[in-house]
């Protein structure tokens, strides 16, 4: 789900001024400050293509839109391919509209591999070009390009990333307390004894994300499903090829409610286990800040909703570590998602910037920007300059990690951005883990 | 960001030549509105008055013709966008009700063995049951108790204005507004939420509201919603009905010695029994279509969903358009015989007029 990997704030006032921007970016362009730029042209020779347009539609808005438009305004300078970047906080049913509707977008960044496949299966999708399969294959890992990958063809080179498996916790209350960072599951859980057994609650968690609600919850399952299961189970699960109430399944989704339904343990701050599902995921963390909650599992994006001012380093007032795994002996799972650029149309010109949005100069542009994780292996660690960004960029770099994405969003739309979203807001709510897998299997698509 | 105006200056143009635009079309076609049927006119008197001189007895219809073609012309229009926005996509909805989820194979009635064997899908129907049978009795009777309770009473403009006023927000505002009157804190913050601090005054445990603690009750508390917003239009109309009572039934009712609840049930409700079924009917209709609300509120949570916000996720969410465009065949059908009641309800109306 493309909403994990933006900060909602969800301003109306933030789009507007967005809005705004862009015309004022359309109108001026040469006053602007292409801070990132060495203001040399040779570098984008290859991309030339003077006095064309290609638009792009993606989730992403706001502040992270202007960074965005920001990274390639050199690149619109020097080639003269304007570029018009739209941001919809209904991209994901929008797009789908617009394609049907015969008005796509050159390129759209689109965060779910199920619905890549679902494009590509209709035709609407464009192949990427000789020179943009080229550069994915040198930047990106094969782990990766098999998620934009469909009946044998390439449709788009991978783009921002995030990692998943991160706890946020304070630093600051953790050296006051004396406790020390888990490293197993086992002190996890010993960890959160502690803190409830002296009367406060270890957890916060909030589900609540519009009409997105439930997401949070499947990536705690996947994430605890990486760690009771190997990853092949978990590429089985994804895949249907066990079905969605196998006992495996099963197993991990106890497991995480013996912290998200565990009234001892949550929900810091809110309530009992069922606010969970009506706390907004944004506010989900915020009571660490208040020391009404110790841990919450979220991802690296979470760095962008503390407030301002919150100092978010591994000596600051928050900061997050790995989601220990159960058994040590498996490595380090991790849990990701990120978006891919896949175009509707094969014009040299949109060729062009998928081609140089798959690059690394981009990415490295990208990321002196700030609030930048990408998996391009050209991405210089050095350029990102927030803790969390390093930490999560370290990680997707590391050659041993076993990385996997985000299940939900390699499921069909109907399980991994419906019923699976839906069965977690019900499974919070009371209801059991048998019934709840079994109502999500009945709706797989046959 | 600086706003310059100057650089704006070929946006202004063209908002100008939207207007220009605007005026002169709308303009020209009521003057050609105005103009045609006029000489037309002119030109049958002049034709029958020149056949009536002559003698020539004139066959009933003549110079017909020609104004027939007229109002096909000026029928024309409304009657293609009709055809493209009403009628191809109701066709095309229906065939895609039988096809796949891609809309590449024929799969019969499956979808609409889906639709009807979901226990989650039969919530949701059950759900747009209790709306459509709930809003427009509560909102019609709640609309006709006030309007007969201010009528010519004091201060009735302001009366009305009052309840007429959730009519102008829209679905989505009266949404926002409600959401916090049922925002829940655990007990041991403040409450931000109307309904829960009231609990809490009254020395409650908070509650939340929307998860749904049986009997429905989220999905009431969501109907209060729409209530509250269809009981102004229910007022307005009604109120109007009541006093285009002709005022000597209502003298010759009193002068027999009716009393407040004799003329109620045998004057003012026969008297205005068009209005009310008008307003029935279009609650009816609105309730049957309601998205807004619930979308806002909790996005078909909780088993709150309805079959507009069902058929939207299915579609257009879900890329499930087989499932989606069922639901909105079923739709459809459950509107038809509202739409056939309310149309023979106008012509017996005519016939009695």
């Amino acid at each position: 789900m493309a909403v994990k990997s933006r900060p909602r704030q969800a301003l109306a006032v933030a789009t507007a001024l967005g809005l705004v921007l862009t015309a004022a970016a359309c109108g001026g362009g040469d006053d602007d400050s292409s801070s990132a730029g060495t203001g040399d042209c040779s570098t984008y020779d290859a991309y030339k293509h003077e006095g064309t347009e290609v638009s792009i539609y993606a989730s992403i808005r706001d502040t992270e839109a202007d960074l965005l438009e920001e990274s390639w305004a050199e690149f619109t300078e020097c080639t003269g391919i304007a570029i018009n970047y739209e941001g919809s906080g209904e991209f994901e049913a929008q797009l789908q509209v617009r394609v049907d509707g015969g008005n796509a977008p050159d390129i759209a960044f689109i965060p779910q591999p199920g619905l890549i496949k679902r494009f590509a299966d209709a035709g609407k999708l464009k192949a990427v070009s000789a020179d943009t399969k080229t550069k994915a294959e040198a930047n990106y890992s094969a782990d990766w390009l098999k998620y934009a990958t469909v009946n044998g063809q390439l449709y788009g080179a991978p783009f921002g990333s995030n990692v998943k498996s991160f706890v946020w916790y304070s630093p600051k209350t953790f050296t006051e307390k004396g406790y020390k960072v888990p490293t197993t599951w086992d002190e996890l859980i010993a960890l959160s004894d502690q803190i409830a057994g002296a009367g406060g609650k270890p957890w916060c968690a909030g589900i609540e994300s519009g009409d997105a609600t439930g997401w949070p919850a499947t990536d705690w399952i996947e994430d605890v499903m990486l760690r009771t299961q190997t990853p092949e189970v978990y590429d089985q699960w994804v895949n249907h090829e066990i079905p969605f109430n196998d006992p495996k399944v099963a197993e991990a989704v106890d497991r995480a409610g013996t912290i998200l339904k565990n009234d001892k343990y949550v929900n810091g701050g809110f309530g009992d286990s069922k606010s969970i599902s009506t706390t907004a995921f944004q506010e989900g963390g915020l009571p660490i800040l208040e020391d009404k909650c110790t841990l919450h599992r979220q991802a690296s994006f979470y760095a962008n909703q503390w407030p301002e001012g919150t100092k978010v380093a591994e000596d600051g007032d928050v900061y997050a570590f790995y989601f220990p795994a159960i058994d040590a002996s498996g490595g380090k799972p991790i849990l990701g998602a990120g978006e891919f650029t896949v175009a509707f149309a094969d014009r040299p010109e949109v060729q062009a910037v998928q081609t140089y949005l798959a690059s690394g100069e981009h990415a490295n542009t990208r990321a002196k920007l700030g609030n930048w994780v990408s998996a391009n292996k050209q991405l210089d660690i050095n350029n990102v300059a927030n803790p969390i960004d390093k930490l999560s960029v370290g990680i997707l770099q590391d050659a041993s990690t076993v990385f996997r994405f985000d299940g939900s969003d390699l499921m069909p739309a109907s399980v991994g951005a419906g019923t699976f979203w839906k069965g977690m807001v019900d499974w919070i709510n009371g209801k059991d883990t048998a019934g709840t897998l079994k109502y999500i299997e009945d709706s797989w698509p046959k | 960001m600086n706003f310059d105006l100057a650089d704006q200056a070929d946006k202004f143009v063209m908002l100008l030549g939207g207007l220009v635009a605007f005026v002169v079309l709308v303009g020209g076609l009521l003057l050609v509105l105005d103009v045609i049927p006029t000489r037309l006119a002119t030109r049958r008197e002049a034709r029958l008055a020149a056949a009536a001189d002559a003698g020539v007895p004139i066959a009933a219809g003549a110079g017909r013709g020609r104004e027939g073609w007229l109002a096909a012309g000026f029928l024309a229009p409304a009657l293609l966008l009709l055809a493209i926005g009403l009628i191809f996509p109701a066709v095309r909805t229906t065939i895609l009700s039988f096809m796949n989820r891609d809309s590449s194979a024929f799969v019969g009635f499956d979808n609409y063995t889906w639709m009807f064997g979901q226990p989650d899908i039969q919530a949701v129907l059950l759900n747009t049951l209790i709306w459509v049978l709930v809003v427009p009795t509560l909102a019609t009777t709640i609309g006709l108790i006030y309007a007969i309770l201010v009528d010519k009473a004091r201060g009735e403009a302001v009366a009305k204005a009052l309840i007429f006023l959730p009519m102008s927000i829209s679905f989505v505002g009266a949404s926002i507004i409600w959401k916090f009157v049922y925002a829940y804190r655990s007990g041991e913050q403040d409450q931000i939420g109307l309904l829960n601090q009231i609990v809490v005054w009254f020395g409650g445990e908070p509650q939340q509201w929307l998860l749904g603690q049986g009997y429905k009750l989220n999905t009431l508390l969501l109907i209060v919603i729409m209530i509250w917003i269809q009981a102004g239009f229910a007022m307005v109309i009604l109120s109007a009905a009541i006093k285009a009572i002709p005022a000597e039934i209502v003298e010759a009712a009193r002068i027999d010695g009716t009393n407040a609840w004799q003329m109620f049930w045998r004057i003012t409700l026969p008297a205005i029994r068009p209005a009310v079924i008008v307003v029935v009917v279009t609650i009816t209709i609105a309730t049957l279509k309601v998205f807004d609300i619930v979308r806002t509120m909790t996005n078909g949570n909780y088993e709150t969903s309805v079959i507009a916000n069902e058929m939207y996720n299915q579609s257009f969410r879900y890329g499930e358009t087989g499932h989606g465009s069922a639901l909105a065949v079923f739709l459809f059908v459950l509107v038809i015989p509202i739409v056939i009641f309310q149309i023979r309800n106008i012509r017996k109306q005519r016939s009695e007029a």
